[in-house]
């Protein structure tokens, strides 16, 4: 292994690097610097990804570096992109939320990186170790962001609960794959899959193993039955962390899900299929009906993201070339409408944890117009109503289905998403419909920053779901590094 | 002569072991145990395993998963110390503002 083999690996050790300074510079900034370090953590982001784009990119064709551990292919830099996009976009909206906390806002800057580079590294993994090895980064960061807020009870409760199920998905996900070392020899994503191909016997270890991998992987997008979780980690978190936490290492998870499901796994397809099919009804249709009667925002959207999860989960049951680049572009799309709700909670939310509660929008529309109208269409967009991007991505990810002969689950899917209208227009109807309550809820967050960034969300968001074929032109050049179709 | 299916069978049953203990205790310590005995049953398949194939990379994974354990470990405690100090309960069952 020569030492050029690191150079396409410098925008991660440039990350780690930037992070670590950013701890530094968080001390000697305190708290004052709130906004100073969230510049400066999206500037390291913008010097990765143009690292990047500089040296990470395939120019070769697709390959693997330092010893088969990372991947160089375009699979792996749209992944890359994506959440290095959503970390930062999270860092300059939580920069004033943080400014009002009482909490330092280096350490956080620095989690996000450090999170950030667990998820790149899940984006490129060739092998188990290192795609283990990311997971853990990026989760271990997450526990410490939910309990950030250390004095607030709710914090602390959903970082313990998250922490105690999600270290629980990381031991089924090694156990699983030691079985499957075990029965394959092999660590290699390539050599399983090679391995995979040529034998056909019947062997319990090796397709519990699959399973138990299979169960991690379903922990770790928020799945039923393994999403428990969910609820309390998003409803307890600082609110800029619930957004972090629902979009970025959701889309990573996805990305390695992707690779290990439909890439090392994929000859298998006939054994795991039938368990992806029952979590993913199973998860549309326990998400959007557990999200009908929750009052608290944060934790309908969580419940709306665990629906979101199943949905993307129904591509990885077609199991097709198409059932892969639609879950990429899903991912895509869903990170930006999600933030850009996400960020309409922070801008409510004043104080404290108030201004969550559906009944906290009634009469919007009349005092600030223009924000009811940004959160409307994300609402649309969550829905999945034309012409936003959310109904570009269902089309995609259901006619997938449709594609690879499962009828029935895009049928659930469809009638599951009208369900989901009923709660995103509560909202709505508060919002436009009722009349706010005698006293004045406080004052909307002025803050130029979050501003901005809902903007890019609602372009974004019209944007793709205008005019998708970019993007999908994008996802579908990524999807040949995994060697389906 | 001891098999390798002797130690996936001894594995299997301290990853049961952890799994139970993990959903049954709501003591936060006896549940770092419990996660505990959950890593070293893939670790004791791995290294059982890559004696048996004569292939190093089950004993590299073991290693990781070992580094990564303790750093678990170390957040785990570091989050109910925060728990403790709030409410003084190491308790699980007691952390239950959130319902629904």
């Amino acid at each position: 292994m020569s030492l050029s083999q690191f150079i396409p690996f410098l925008p991660e050790i440039f990350l780690a690097v930037a992070g670590f300074t950013l701890l530094l510079a968080g001390i000697s900034l305190g708290k004052r610097g709130a906004r100073t370090l969230s510049l400066l953590a999206v500037g390291s982001l913008a010097v990765s990804a143009v690292l990047i784009w500089a040296v990470g990119r395939p120019a070769g064709g697709p390959h693997t570096i330092l010893g088969g551990m990372l991947f160089v292919d375009t699979f792996a830099v749209y992944f890359k992109l994506l959440t290095m996009t959503a970390s930062g976009i999270v860092l300059l909206m939580s920069a004033g939320y943080l400014e009002r906390s009482e909490y330092s806002p280096g350490e956080f800057d620095a989690l996000i990186l450090f999170a950030t580079l667990g998820m790149m590294i899940m984006a490129s993994g060739a092998n188990l170790v290192s795609l283990y090895v990311g997971l853990e980064l990026m989760a271990l960061s997450q526990y410490v962001l939910v309990g950030y807020f250390k004095l607030e009870l709710k914090s602390n409760e959903g970082a313990v609960k998250y922490f105690v199920l999600g270290a629980l998905s990381s031991g089924i996900l090694v156990y699983g794959i030691s079985l499957i070392y075990g029965a394959l020899g092999t660590l290699d994503l390539g050599e399983i899959r090679a391995a995979l191909t040529v034998t056909h016997t019947a062997n319990w270890t090796l397709n519990l193993g699959i399973i138990l991998v299979g169960f991690g992987m379903l922990f770790k997008v928020a799945a039923v039955p393994f999403h428990v979780w969910t609820p309390d980690a998003y409803e307890g978190a600082p609110t800029p962390v619930t957004a972090f936490i629902s979009v970025g290492p959701k889309a990573a998870a996805f990305a390695m899900f992707l690779r290990l499901f439909l890439g090392a796994f994929h000859p298998e397809l006939a054994q795991w299929r039938i368990v992806m099919w029952v979590a993913a009804a199973a998860t549309v249709i326990y998400g959007n009906i557990a999200a009908l009667t929750q009052d608290n925002v944060k934790r309908m959207l969580a419940y709306s993201s665990i629906a979101h999860a199943g949905y993307a989960l129904i591509g990885i049951v077609a199991g097709t070339v198409m059932g892969l680049w639609s879950v990429m572009v899903y991912m895509l799309i869903y990170t930006f409408m999600n933030l850009g709700a996400f960020g309409f909670v922070i801008m409510l939310e004043t104080r404290g944890y108030a201004g969550e509660l559906v009944s906290d929008y009634a009469g919007l529309a009349k005092r600030h117009p223009g924000v009811a109208a940004g959160m409307l269409i994300f609402m649309l967009s969550l829905a999945g109503i034309p012409p936003t991007a959310g109904f570009m991505g269902k089309l995609y990810v259901f006619s997938s289905a449709v594609e690879a002969g499962y009828v029935w689950l895009a049928v659930i899917a469809v009638i599951m998403s009208a369900v989901s209208l009923y709660y995103y227009f509560r909202i709505v109807v508060e919002m436009y419909l009722k009349d706010g309550e005698a006293d004045e809820p406080a004052a909307l967050v002025q803050d130029r920053w979050l501003d901005a960034m809902i903007g890019v969300c609602v372009f974004v968001t019209l944007a793709i779901g205008v005019y998708p074929a970019p993007v999908v032109g994008i996802a579908q050049s990524g999807m040949h590094a995994l060697g389906l179709g | 002569m001891i098999g390798a299916m002797h130690y996936v069978i001894l594995s299997l049953i301290l990853f049961v072991l952890g799994v139970i203990g993990l959903m049954v205790r709501r003591n936060f310590i006896t549940v770092l145990m419990s996660l505990e005995l959950i890593f070293n049953a893939a670790n004791l398949n791995l290294i059982a395993f890559s004696d048996r194939l004569g292939n190093l990379s089950g004993q590299i994974m073991a290693i990781f998963i070992i580094t990564v354990a303790a750093a678990e470990a170390a957040i785990g405690l570091g989050l109910i110390i925060a728990l403790e100090r709030l409410k003084r309960t190491v308790n699980l069952d007691d952390a239950n503002e959130m319902r629904g």
